[in-house]
């Protein structure tokens, strides 16, 4: 069920909120204003709205700044469209020479004329083909460069921000920053911005050829094309919202489906099977409603700007008819302008309708860069030292910690820790234990006060030297879509397989691993859903012990973990031990009685700290929480 | 019992990486099932379709007459008259109306057509997966089902959009053909030529783009799959120091994908403007073929212009023709699909009418045997009595099928041998709304709907505010309900409050208790919630409803409230007794026990922090 649910979250994730995440780019830079309440359709048209020209002018100079292939991409696509925008004016021209002044000529048919204007034309349409093939093949290379190096980037720079800023939803948010903001980048950049120098180019040169012709039939031709603009405009947008609706309920639909989906095994068990079928059917003839809504602006378009160009059409003859002599004007390029007109329509329609989109794409583009603008607060000291090798002895020194949202986590918390000790955590949910033993292995910087481990202050550690020493494994030991062997050789990237077998083999782990289907090659799934917790958690262990650390810190699992797993991780967990300064953020009791040291965490202060049978005596907050918990799971016998 | 694991690959979801043999042929009997469906639109739409293709060729018809009644008059000594100049402004004009009107009706009914098409083949998925047997459910992934109704059905639909604009083009090239054989049959000659010359230089590119669109698609994937599992991984990355390593990762794929978006990018350089290229070649051809033949005195200039409109006219449609082909194998491949999900046979219709008695149940399971489609036996001969009003505790380790046996108890699934009464009833034969009133299974994963306090208790039944607070009370969920910022109306899931996995457990158990059930399962339905809550609970099932309850239990404190413990090992019963009795006669049972009480309560409910310990300044 778990990964049912799982499933479709990702299938969703498009239509994730984003101002989680942007809250969080906003504290670090108070550059926009508070994000509105997140609602599908409310984000989008937020970011449409911030794109002043100002602002998208200020993401295109940051982006290039970013990326400095664009540049080059720029100049290629400007002469990309200008070898476009050639070739289809070379027509209309090529008509009127031809028929002005080789058919209509006064001296008759000139064949030779007509042959050489023609051959010349048609040399010329293949020399631009080829031409616009060569810059289109230059500037593909140059823009998916540049996409490419910003994808690395932000992914890069996602990894080296400290975890403690991450969080469930952000995450999602930082993926898709990677993937469907770049995605819509790459689409925008293959089509749109192709669209907008080719089409700016050619409505460019269609007037300028217009007018070299005649300035006043390009004077009449403006004046009746005018008014498609704004009519243009003002459908596009009503069709933009209602493609937004279309959007927004086909993910209410899809939400639909996968509650259903999801709740497969409720609904049956509750008979609920024709509530859900009317909730279906109706978000279906929503969805349905709101595609007819939106078709009704598509279809509007076309012909709208359709019957402007026959407008111009019409103007145009008329006035060649009644004034066309005493213009100066001769049948050939009245009959050009007709085919230059033609060009100038399907251009003016594909770049209104591309104002929108590239809006969007800016907005994309501005959020992809916001990322790399987040401060890399837990920077790696390039000149670090290293930590020695055995246990690692911990000392914590008026430690305050608080997130960048939100009150302090940890207030003045002080601890002395021998090395080799077997330490447990212990206290209730939001006490601080958890974001105390991430600042053990450095995932994120005390606020105050600091941390030595091995006698050297953390900050001071190298990166590589601290991540091979300390070691922290988590609750929900992450597992990587391959096998098992691959999943522990990740703890030490030069291990070999006989290291692997040997951690196993080390830690009393050979017979569980026997009872893998296909022992160290048996694949654990996506996130490692294959297996259970438990097991999720021996192999953790396994990937932690192949570096041997020094400091080995285990959130353990609050979920139930079988018996006989849970025999197996308590043995390898006494190997490692053995050899370790352990730090185990306890929810078993057994784990806080076998400890050599428990300290208690309660609203992120550090209260008692002794041995199990001392805490005990004293009748303090360990005492009652160790009442609880005998009381729950060995009343009344 | 029926097996329905669906013959879907899943990796070929929406990908048309099967391309189907004879498609064109199947092609067209997939378009053909959606015009029957909603013939009316579809015909509006080919009726527009035809009319734009007619006044498109009537407009280069005029464009050509224009050219010599108008223009050429008008610039010779000749002369032309007012009205016959405002007479033909006016049929460009009427023209172009006719143009518009025929587009808006194809684009519109032909949209309709297809969104129709799709909210029916909705409808019919939305149907059917409420109607399979639960197991089709588990066996296929929620992706996988979605990707259905969302990709398959747009894939099956969309060749119906272009088919009204394909016919309609089809029309339109033999009205050009015939309009330029009327005009001269030796410029139509370069038509002849250059119209297939398009066709078949746009179909090959069409064919040679199809295998690099869809790696890039592949690629995509690939990159979208890394991300996601590395910042999924985000903590495991950084705390193993993997950061380069992922990096790399990531530049591999995204490199492969930088690079197969540069080999389509290859094959649309040399194509598109290929293709841009050739109607104006064809022009140029017209150009000069149709200069000599007026300098001969056969056409007159209006007959070279009106050809050359033809040209440009034909020119962009040429393009989109393609399309149709282009889409057709990725039709047939998802409607197939489609077919193939929906012949999957549904759930047995409940055939028993009978209306079970408001008492507890008295529970009876005769060697019940059990194995799904793929593996071993789950159950191997389960004999089971649960007398009325009896709390029974189920025990075993992971994978014996207790599980199993919870749904087959409630009629979730049939036994494959072997006999279930409730009340001597068979579960999965009652009608719809007499299980409901006799059985409920609660899961340890509880399903919250994105709905009220409310309606997830009430849900499905007509009962008042007063049977809802008594669950919510029997159920210990009041308390953390009424401190819901709107109490019952609060909404829940998705897009209002998040509860934690104890509060969903309960809540999950109020709909079951607001039911009053006469036989109640509880499948590890309170493994996130405290202990001595939990013992509250069954305190108030034993006390104030007396149902037959059937617990799966992972607690000592669980089994000791039971009246009896069932263990189960391997598919079979293997102890029965009271604890007291297993705790004297079974040694397994005492290991397990004591393997339980290593395992402390999670911290995941509210009430733990609410009753026991008292804190101050909780952040």
């Amino acid at each position: 069920m778990n990964r049912k649910n799982d499933a479709a979250l990702d299938a969703l994730a498009e239509t994730a909120h984003d101002s989680a995440f942007d809250e969080l780019v906003d504290r670090s830079h108070a550059h926009r204003s508070a994000p509105t309440p997140d609602a599908d359709a409310e984000t989008d048209g937020e970011d449409r709205a911030e794109t002043r020209p100002s602002g998208g002018l200020a993401v295109l100079r940051k982006g290039v700044a970013v990326m400095p292939e664009i540049r080059e991409g720029i100049r290629v696509s400007l002469a990309f469209a200008g070898a476009v925008a050639a070739g289809k004016l070379l027509i209309p021209v090529a008509i009127q020479q031809v028929l002005d002044r080789g058919v209509l000529h006064r001296g008759g048919f000139r064949a030779t004329f007509v042959i050489t204007a023609c051959a010349l034309s048609a040399v010329g349409v293949l020399v631009l083909m080829v031409l616009s093939r060569i810059t289109y093949l230059r500037l593909v290379r140059a823009a998916e460069g540049a996409l490419f190096s910003l994808r690395v980037r932000v992914f890069e720079h996602i990894h080296r921000l400290s975890v403690a800023e991450q969080n469930e939803t952000k995450r999602g948010i930082l993926v898709s920053r990677v993937t469907s903001d770049i995605e819509t980048l790459a689409r925008f950049v293959n089509w749109g911005a192709i669209s907008w120098v080719v089409n700016t180019a050619l409505v460019t040169g269609t007037l300028i050829v217009m007018a070299i012709y005649s300035w006043q039939l390009t004077l009449i031709t403006i004046v009746a094309f005018l008014p498609v603009i704004p009519i243009l405009r003002f459908l596009q947008r009503r069709q933009l919202v209602a493609y937004d609706k279309v959007r927004v309920r086909t993910g209410d639909m899809l939400g639909e489906f996968s509650e259903t989906i999801t709740g497969a095994a409720a609904v049956r068990a509750y008979g609920l099977e024709n509530r859900a079928r009317d909730r279906l059917h109706h978000r279906i003839q929503d969805l349905y409603l709101a595609h007819r809504e939106a078709g009704r602006y598509f279809a509007l378009m076309f012909p709208v700007g359709d019957m402007f160009g026959s407008l111009a059409l019409a103007a145009v003859v008329a006035v060649s008819a009644f004034s066309g002599v005493q213009l100066g004007l001769d049948l050939g390029t009245v009959i050009a302008f007709a085919f230059l007109m033609n060009l100038l329509l399907f251009p003016i329609a594909e770049i209104s309708e591309i104002i929108d989109q590239t809006q969007t794409a800016i907005a994309g583009w501005r959020k992809v860069l916001d990322v790399l603008d987040i401060p890399i607060d837990v920077a790696d000291d390039p000149k670090g030292s290293s930590l020695p090798a055995g246990p690692l002895a911990i000392c914590a020194d008026h430690v305050d910690f608080s997130y960048r949202t939100g009150g302090p986590v940890l207030i003045d918390v002080s601890i002395e820790i021998a090395a080799g000790t077997n330490v447990a955590i212990v206290g209730e949910t939001g006490s601080g234990k958890t974001t105390f033993a991430s600042l053990l292995c450095r995932l994120a910087d005390p606020t105050g006060g600091s941390i030595a481990v091995g006698g050297t202050d953390l900050r001071a550690v190298s990166g590589p030297s601290r991540r091979s020493a300390i070691r922290l494994i988590p609750q929900d030991g992450f597992l990587f879509d391959t096998t098992i062997r691959e999943n522990v050789r990740v703890g030490r990237l030069d291990a070999t397989d006989r290291d692997i077998e040997h951690a196993f083999v080390q830690l009393g782990l050979d017979d569980w691993l026997a009872r893998m289907p296909h022992g160290l090659d048996t694949q654990v799934g996506e996130r490692g859903d294959g297996l259970s917790v438990g097991e999720r958690q021996l192999i953790a262990l396994a990937r932690a012990h192949i570096a041997h650390p020094g400091l080995l810190i285990l959130d353990e699992a609050t979920s139930a973990v079988d018996p006989e797993t849970e025999r197996a991780l308590t043995t390898a967990l006494l190997r490692v031990a053995a050899a370790a300064t352990t730090v185990s953020i306890a929810h078993r009791l057994s784990t806080a009685e076998a400890a050599d040291v428990v300290v208690v965490f309660d609203a992120g202060r550090i209260v008692e700290h002794g041995t199990h049978d001392e805490l005990v005596a004293l009748g303090g907050v360990y005492a009652s929480l160790h009442q609880s918990w005998v009381g729950a799971t060995r009343s009344q016998t | 019992m029926t097996a329905a694991v669906p013959d879907v690959d899943p990796e070929s979801v929406a990908e048309p990486d099967e391309v189907p043999r004879h498609v064109i042929r199947r092609g067209l009997r997939v378009l053909w099932r959606f015009v029957k469906l909603n013939p009316l639109p579809f015909s509006i739409a080919i009726v527009g379709a035809i009319i734009y293709a007619g006044a498109s060729v009537l407009g280069t018809l005029v464009l050509g007459r224009v050219t010599d009644k108008v223009l050429t008059p008008s610039f010779n000594s000749t002369g032309v008259s007012h009205a016959t100049t405002w007479n033909w402004v006016a049929l460009i004009m009427i023209v172009a109306f006719m143009r518009g009107i025929g587009t808006i009706t194809r684009r519109y009914f032909a949209g309709k057509t297809t969104w129709l098409g799709q909210a029916w083949l909705r409808r019919s998925i939305a149907d059917h997966f409420l109607a399979v047997p639960l197991e089709f459910h588990r066996s296929v992934s929620t992706g996988q089902l979605l990707a259905h109704a969302d990709a398959d059905v747009l894939a099956a639909t969309e060749v119906v959009n272009p088919l009204p604009f394909s016919t309609g083009l089809l029309v339109l090239i033999i009205f050009s053909v015939i309009a330029l054989v009327a005009v001269d049959p030796i410029l139509a000659l370069v038509g002849v030529v250059l119209f297939p010359t398009m066709a078949l230089l746009n179909r090959y590119y069409t064919r040679r783009v199809e295998r690099p669109a869809a790696a890039v698609q592949a690629h995509v994937g690939d990159v979208s799959g890394i991300a996601h599992e590395s910042f999924d991984g985000a903590l495991a990355v950084k705390s193993l120091g993997l950061e380069d390593h992922e990096i790399t990762r990531l530049s591999v794929a995204a490199d492969a994908l930088r690079l197969e978006r540069i080999e389509v990018g290859r094959l649309r350089a040399f194509f598109e403007p290929a293709l841009d290229a050739l109607p104006n070649l064809g022009i140029i051809a017209i150009l000069a073929v149709g200069s000599w033949r007026i300098s001969e005195g056969v056409i007159s200039p209006g007959d070279v212009v009106q050809a050359m409109a033809l040209f440009t006219l034909l020119a962009f449609p040429m393009r989109v023709v393609g399309f149709l082909l282009e889409e057709m194998p990725r039709a047939v491949v998802s409607t197939e699909r489609l077919d193939r999900l929906l012949a999957a046979p549904h759930a047995d219709a409940p055939a028993d009418h009978a209306t079970p008695p408001a008492t507890p149940a008295d529970v009876v399971a005769r060697d019940v045997h059990f194995s799904y489609p793929i593996g071993d036996p789950v159950l191997a001969g389960i004999d089971l009595t649960i007398a009325p009003g009896e709390i029974v505790a189920l025990v075993g380790p992971t994978g014996c099928g207790k599980s199993t046996l919870c749904e087959l108890l409630v009629g979730l699934d049939a036994p494959d041998q072997g006999t279930i009464r409730v009340h001597g009833l068979v579960p999965d034969r009652l009608q719809r709304e007499a299980r409901r009133d006799l059985l409920a299974l609660v899961f340890q994963e509880s399903f919250v709907f994105a709905d009220t306090v409310r309606e997830n208790v009430l849900v499905g039944t007509d009962h008042g505010d007063d049977r809802l607070e008594a669950a919510l009370r029997v159920a210990q969920a009041e308390r953390f309900v009424s401190h819901l910022p709107e109490g019952l109306d609060t909404m829940l899931g998705e897009r209002g409050v998040t509860l934690s996995g104890g509060q969903r457990q309960r809540l999950a158990l109020a709909r079951a208790i607001a039911r009053r059930p006469q036989f109640l399962v509880l499948d590890d339905a309170t493994s996130a919630v405290d202990p001595r809550v939990e013992a509250r609970i069954l305190n108030a099932l034993r006390g104030e409803l007396r149902m037959t309850t059937l617990v799966v239990a992972h607690r000592r404190s669980t089994v000791e409230l039971s009246d009896r413990i069932v263990r189960m090992d391997q598919g079979r019963i293997v102890a029965n007794g009271t604890h007291a009795e297993l705790l004297a006669t079974d040694p397994e049972y005492v290991a397990m026990l004591s393997a339980y009480d290593s395992v402390a309560p999670s911290a995941d409910d509210d009430e733990v922090a609410v009753d026991s310990v008292p804190r101050v300044g909780s952040t």
